[in-house]
């Protein structure tokens, strides 16, 4: 059952199933309180105040304890101010990061690589930018949470509109800007709340404190990068989008030219985008703003001079400073790099599950798959049953759930939500006439000869071509 | 792990909420949306390059407004459904899926799966009222909107919060 190991690092996956001390009680009162937000604290009822104070005793420990305390009291009142609602969101905010905490302990314990060390990096100056905007949507998801997800409707949704357009043409004030657009675009699709059959219960409260968090002044400054010489192996591509933007990020093995250990490191290219503009056609947004996708799909290694590289492990990429090396096949170097690799530790407000993302090989499992279940794929891990999200690789790909159905290795990012962890696929090995062949989910990130991939990318580029061409005779009128 | 209280799609932080749209041609119907109470859209003109039309249909009540982008009327849309209409009814179906669109605009089909057709028949079948078109300029403006999206410049800064927004293979 055990599958030998081949210096690729045997992953204990029996702890990922244990339990973790404190997990549970942290949850509830994070439940508590995401629970309380589906009513809305304008007037709140007996059982959100109990709910509040949960949250409050569940920080009582900690420096926010008297904040959060007397913010719980003021909004059981239903009289709670933008500093209470910080307070809250902030209180929410440190629970989860804890578990984050406990879940990347687990994760270290099982995959055993180099622990992530803490990196005493400052981030770079935090000075006050772009305040009104910044008060004007701290205002908007107070209302949000007077309302609550019950009480929206599409005026109060719609007060986000003209906050994201001032945003999203500032680059520094990108992150609200395309946290904000998301959320509002699904609050708009679920309104009214009223006569909503289920409401995403810990993903709004998850949106809606973090937008709260970036909206104070440094809470997502410009970060602080050192600049860094090797050579960059790649892992595999990890795509997210909502309707109007995108964001693919390279995980990837980084070798310092100085001999020093390798790091866990990522680089990511998003763009702003129009909601019409999907699956292949999103590749056209990003290839042009960084050469390393084309370096993923042909399989080759990256040499980077002087690449400003962020405490968290994250490239801030220019194609100046990087040239494409020599072949770097994805599975021998998850075999050989990836186990000598070092994480970075993340920083202090990423702290949150959704964030978890750690580079694993798995091989000799066993495929479970259930038709029933709208098929999903889960493997046997020595002895433990490993769910796999194959509803995150994306269509536009080689990739599919059944190759990783019939596939005898994998390298995917573990993860964890819902209160599991779970395996996203980036590339699996199969075994074709008793050779292995590699499928790669971001196999299409440089341009593919694949027919239905180079039909699907002409049609969105058409699809582009048509939006500029309106644009050119609409927009400057 | 965790309480069994709530479902798992309430517990889930990354659960895609909306689903992504379906790609479609965009030449003849370049914008297309569900909001403000209305599938509202805009339609090119099939005689002239430089000319839109704005056209809207209003959800329960189905009352509907078509005009060009310099406020002169439909002259289809006199007491029924311009051809524009029809084309923004299609192409909605298209891009959402017809059972959302059907579900926004509170349609009822006769019987089996909506599609563009059955929706198109169930609302003018009520005789909708023609809404007068205060709404184009406010529609016009959504579009010049969703096209300034792509004159913003991608970026290489990590993104964080789109850990909240994973790719799905669901489309709508």
């Amino acid at each position: 059952m055990v599958p030998g190991d081949e210096g690729g690092g045997l992953m204990r996956a029996d702890l990922l199933t244990d339990d973790i001390a404190g997990l549970d009680e942290a949850l509830a009162a994070v439940d508590g309180f995401d629970e309380a937000l589906v009513g809305g604290l304008l007037r709140p009822q007996p059982g959100q105040a109990g709910a509040l104070a949960g949250l409050a005793d569940a920080v009582a420990g900690s420096p926010l304890a008297s904040r959060v305390a007397e913010a719980a009291e003021k909004a059981a009142a239903g009289a709670a101010g933008e500093d209470h609602f910080v307070a809250l969101a902030a209180a929410r905010t440190a629970l989860l990061g804890s578990v984050h905490d406990a879940l990347t302990a687990r994760i270290e314990e099982a995959v055993d690589r180099p622990r992530a060390e803490e990196s005493g990096t400052a981030p770079a100056g935090g000075e006050e930018h772009a305040a009104n905007l910044h008060a004007a949507a701290r205002s908007w998801l107070c209302d949000l949470a007077r309302a609550g997800w019950r009480g929206i409707d599409h005026e109060l949704v719609g007060g986000a509109a003209p906050v994201v357009s001032a945003m999203l043409p500032d680059p520094a004030l990108r992150r609200p800007a395309t946290l904000l657009d998301g959320f509002a675009a699904e609050l708009a699709a679920s309104c009214p709340g009223a006569t909503l059959e289920r409401v995403p219960v810990r993903r709004w409260a998850d949106l809606w404190s973090r937008a709260l968090l970036l909206t104070l002044p440094g809470a997502a400054p410009a970060p602080a990068v050192a600049e860094v010489s090797g050579r960059l192996l790649p892992l595999g591509v990890d795509v997210q989008e909502h309707a109007t933007a995108v964001q693919a990020q390279v995980h990837a093995v980084f070798e310092p030219a100085d001999g020093g250990t390798p790091r866990l490191v990522r680089a990511s290219v998003s763009a702003p985008k129009p909601d019409t503009v999907v699956g292949a056609g999103l590749w056209q947004l990003l290839r042009p703003r960084m050469s390393l996708l084309a370096a993923v799909s042909e399989g080759r290694a990256v040499e980077l001079d002087a690449m400003p590289l962020t405490a968290e492990g994250d490239l801030v990429w220019d194609d100046a400073r990087a040239r494409t090396g020599g072949p770097a096949e994805v599975f021998t170097t998850a075999r050989v790099a990836l186990p000598a690799a070092a994480a970075f530790a993340t920083s202090p407000l990423d702290r949150h599950p959704a964030r978890i993302a750690v580079p694993v090989l798995l091989e000799g499992y066993a495929v479970e798959t259930a038709e029933e279940d709208g098929g999903t794929v889960a493997f046997q891990v020595a002895g433990q049953r490993l769910a796999v999200d194959t509803d995150r690789v994306p269509a536009a790909g080689p990739l599919t759930p059944e190759a990783v159905a019939s596939s005898g290795a994998c390298l995917g990012l573990l993860r964890w939500d819902a209160g599991e962890f779970l395996l996203q696929p980036l590339a699996v090995e199969r075994t074709v006439r008793k050779k292995a062949v590699a499928v790669h989910a971001g196999a299409w990130a440089g341009g593919t000869t694949d027919k239905a991939g180079v039909r699907a990318e002409k049609a969105a580029i058409d699809a582009v071509k048509v939006l500029r061409e309106r644009a050119g005779k609409l927009l400057r009128k | 792990m965790g309480d069994g209280a709530l479902s798992v799609r309430e517990k889930s932080s990354t659960a895609r909420v909306v689903p992504s749209a379906r790609p479609r041609k965009l030449a003849k119907v370049p914008f297309v949306e569900l909001a403000d109470g209305r599938l509202q859209g805009v339609v090119s003109s099939g005689s002239d390059i430089g000319r839109v039309y704005v056209s809207s249909v209003e959800a329960g009540t189905y009352a509907f407004a078509c005009s060009t982008n310099n406020n002169r009327p439909c002259g289809g849309a006199r007491g029924m459904f311009c051809n524009h209409i029809r084309a923004l009814v299609g192409e909605a179906v298209l891009q959402y899926g017809a059972e959302r669109v059907a579900r926004y605009l509170k349609v009822e089909v006769a019987a089996g799966e909506p599609d563009a057709h059955s929706i198109t028949v169930a609302m003018t079948a009520t005789r909708p009222a023609q809404g007068d078109s205060s709404a184009a300029a406010q529609v016009f403006s959504r579009f010049l909107r969703h096209l300034a999206y792509l004159e913003l410049a991608p970026t290489t800064a990590p993104l964080p919060e789109m850990q909240w927004f994973p790719a799905t293979r669901a489309v709508a």
